[in-house]
């Protein structure tokens, strides 16, 4: 495999004017970088052509080396199940407990045997005793951290992270993005876009992590300023 | 019982798409319904169908002359007109009927004991075709001049229109029945569209954590398949039942003893819940993978 995700000249539109445009970039297996830019650059939009959300509207985009457009519906099924997602907002089942809902994945491709980790998962997430309670009525920090759980339990190539620790205290901040360096050191593919340069500063100190940049339009690798 | 594979919950379909709350029975309720007319319908083109086949049987069959004539010359004309259908082509046989056979034939409008000798009654005689059929107007213009009192009574003249009437009518019994079956096919797909878009949410969250079409799509196709296979059950047992206890009229009922079924006939409508668990079946899962198209 040569790349995971493979952006070539790729554009992407809502309708209206372009709000990517001519984005050529490779996330290399293995590989974990940042993605930050202001709120509404399309950070989130880069997160969805990346798992096939959205199609692009001109370029190419490959998916662990295939086309997105010649991926059939039952293709891009199997392909998601390579990459994990944390959902800015979430993506809950709101009538299935917690423990359902980090589950699902492995529900839906028929392979709840696998489910046993999920005890350990919820744990490290700090939500251990939370695994029957539905997802309305927990807290933004405790829903973005079951996201995580879900994304990864998987057991993903690649997990693909919008604004995971946007709701949380430092501490977890921290406790998740150790989580990721670790599944990173295993040879996870990582993608996290984030607001937050602290946490990006501290994950540098942990794994050789990159940073883009979305601006005008445009993904650039930012400079070692940050 | 061991459900068919499409309906069985082996994958959890069941619960990842919320329960559908109080207007679930209203499917099963439409299935019942549509099955209990569909019962009806079903029973009114069997005895039409039965109806006109025996009707247009006999239309052919038999004809009559009637003669009336003077006392002393009856005798006379009837032989006169016997000889005649001996002669006409298309004529198997041709019979005087008895004193007895008329007064039978009489019985039950004036009962048993009518004093046929004392009433100036036609002679009535029994013409019988071969398969060919013969010249209907030639045979009267031969009639009116070998028996001037004679008519030709063909039948046709009445039994054909109801001989058409009641194929009419089983026609129309069983475009009721295709009827029925797309009125079905409609409620359910609205029904389904309803239960679809209350659970965009829910299928977007399914799409995304890597489900197939096939996974989402089968959690609404089984609800909606038992549902209607449990109401168009009830509707044909319901419908079955009424059309057991209609009252048996006998000769006298003659088209309304007909609406009923006979024998084998019992078995038609159990193919009813079948179908419509069908159509359940595939009005549901159009809909779901026209709704999943909507996303990637
Ligand atoms: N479904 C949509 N239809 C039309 N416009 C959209 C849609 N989704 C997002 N947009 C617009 O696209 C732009 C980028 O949205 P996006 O969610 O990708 O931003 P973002 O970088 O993730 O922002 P934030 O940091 O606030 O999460 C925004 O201006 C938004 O209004
Ligand atoms: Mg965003």
């Amino acid at each position: 495999m040569r790349s995971v995700i493979a952006f070539e000249n790729v554009a992407y539109s809502y309708g209206g004017g372009e709000l990517l445009s001519d984005i050529s970039l490779r996330l290399a297996p293995g590989s974990f970088h940042f993605l930050t830019g202001p709120s509404g650059a399309g950070k989130s939009t880069f997160l969805k052509l990346c798992y096939a959300e959205l199609l692009p509207t001109a370029g190419h985009l490959s998916l662990f080396d295939r086309e997105v457009r010649s991926l059939s519906r039952d293709d891009i099924a199997l392909t998601r199940r390579r990459i994990g997602v944390v959902h800015q907002d979430c993506q809950f089942l709101d009538h299935l407990p917690l423990a359902a809902n980090v589950t699902l994945p492995l529900t839906v491709a028929g392979r709840t045997g696998e489910a046993k980790d999920l005890n350990d998962l919820l744990g490290w997430v700090g939500l251990g005793a939370l695994g029957q309670a539905l997802p309305p009525s927990l807290s933004g920090g405790e829903r973005q951290r079951a996201a995580l759980a879900r994304a990864i339990i998987m057991g993903p190539d690649v997990i693909l992270a919008d604004e995971p620790t946007g709701n949380l205290d430092w501490e977890m901040s921290l406790r998740l993005l150790t989580l990721l360096t670790e599944l990173n050191r295993m040879g996870k593919t990582v993608l996290v876009a984030t607001h937050d340069l602290n946490l990006i500063r501290q994950a540098k100190s942990q794994v050789p992590a990159r940073v883009l940049r979305i601006a005008k339009r445009r993904i650039q690798l930012a400079g070692a300023d940050l | 019982m061991k459900l068919p594979l499409f309906l069985r919950d082996d994958s959890g379909t069941d619960s990842v798409v919320p329960p559908s709350g109080h207007t679930a029975w209203l499917t099963s309720f439409t299935a019942a319904a549509m099955a209990f007319l569909a019962v009806f319908a079903l029973a009114l083109s069997l005895a039409a169908g039965n109806l006109a086949a025996r009707w247009s049987d006999a239309l052919d069959r038999t004809a009559t002359v009637r003669l009336s004539a003077p006392e002393d010359q009856i005798d006379l004309q009837t032989k006169a007109i016997l000889d005649t259908l001996a002669t006409t082509p298309g004529i198997a046989s041709a019979r005087a009927m008895t004193d007895e056979e008329q007064r039978a034939l009489l019985a039950p409008w004036f009962g048993p004991d009518l004093p046929i000798d004392s009433l100036p009654l036609p002679r009535l005689i029994e013409i019988t075709e071969d398969g060919t059929g013969y010249d209907t107007e030639g045979l009267r213009q031969r009639l009116a001049a070998e028996a001037p009192g004679a008519v030709l009574d063909d039948h046709t003249r009445w039994r054909r229109p109801l001989a058409v009437a009641a194929s009419r009518l089983r026609l129309l019994g069983l475009l009721s029945i295709v009827l029925i079956t797309g009125a079905t096919a409609a409620m359910i797909t609205l029904a389904a569209s309803a239960a679809l878009a209350a659970n965009a949410q829910v299928i977007r969250t399914l799409r995304l954590v890597g489900a197939r079409d096939a996974y989402i799509a089968r959690a609404f196709v089984r609800r909606f398949t038992l549902r209607a296979l449990v109401g168009a059950a009830i509707g044909t047992a319901l419908g079955m039942l009424g059309v057991a206890l209609l009252p048996a009229a006998d000769s006298a009922g003659g088209f309304l003893t007909g609406l009923g079924f006979h024998g084998a006939g019992w078995l038609l409508p159990l193919a009813l819940p079948p179908l419509t668990a069908l159509v359940a079946f595939a009005a549901t899962r159009a809909s779901a993978f026209r709704k999943l198209r909507e996303l990637t």
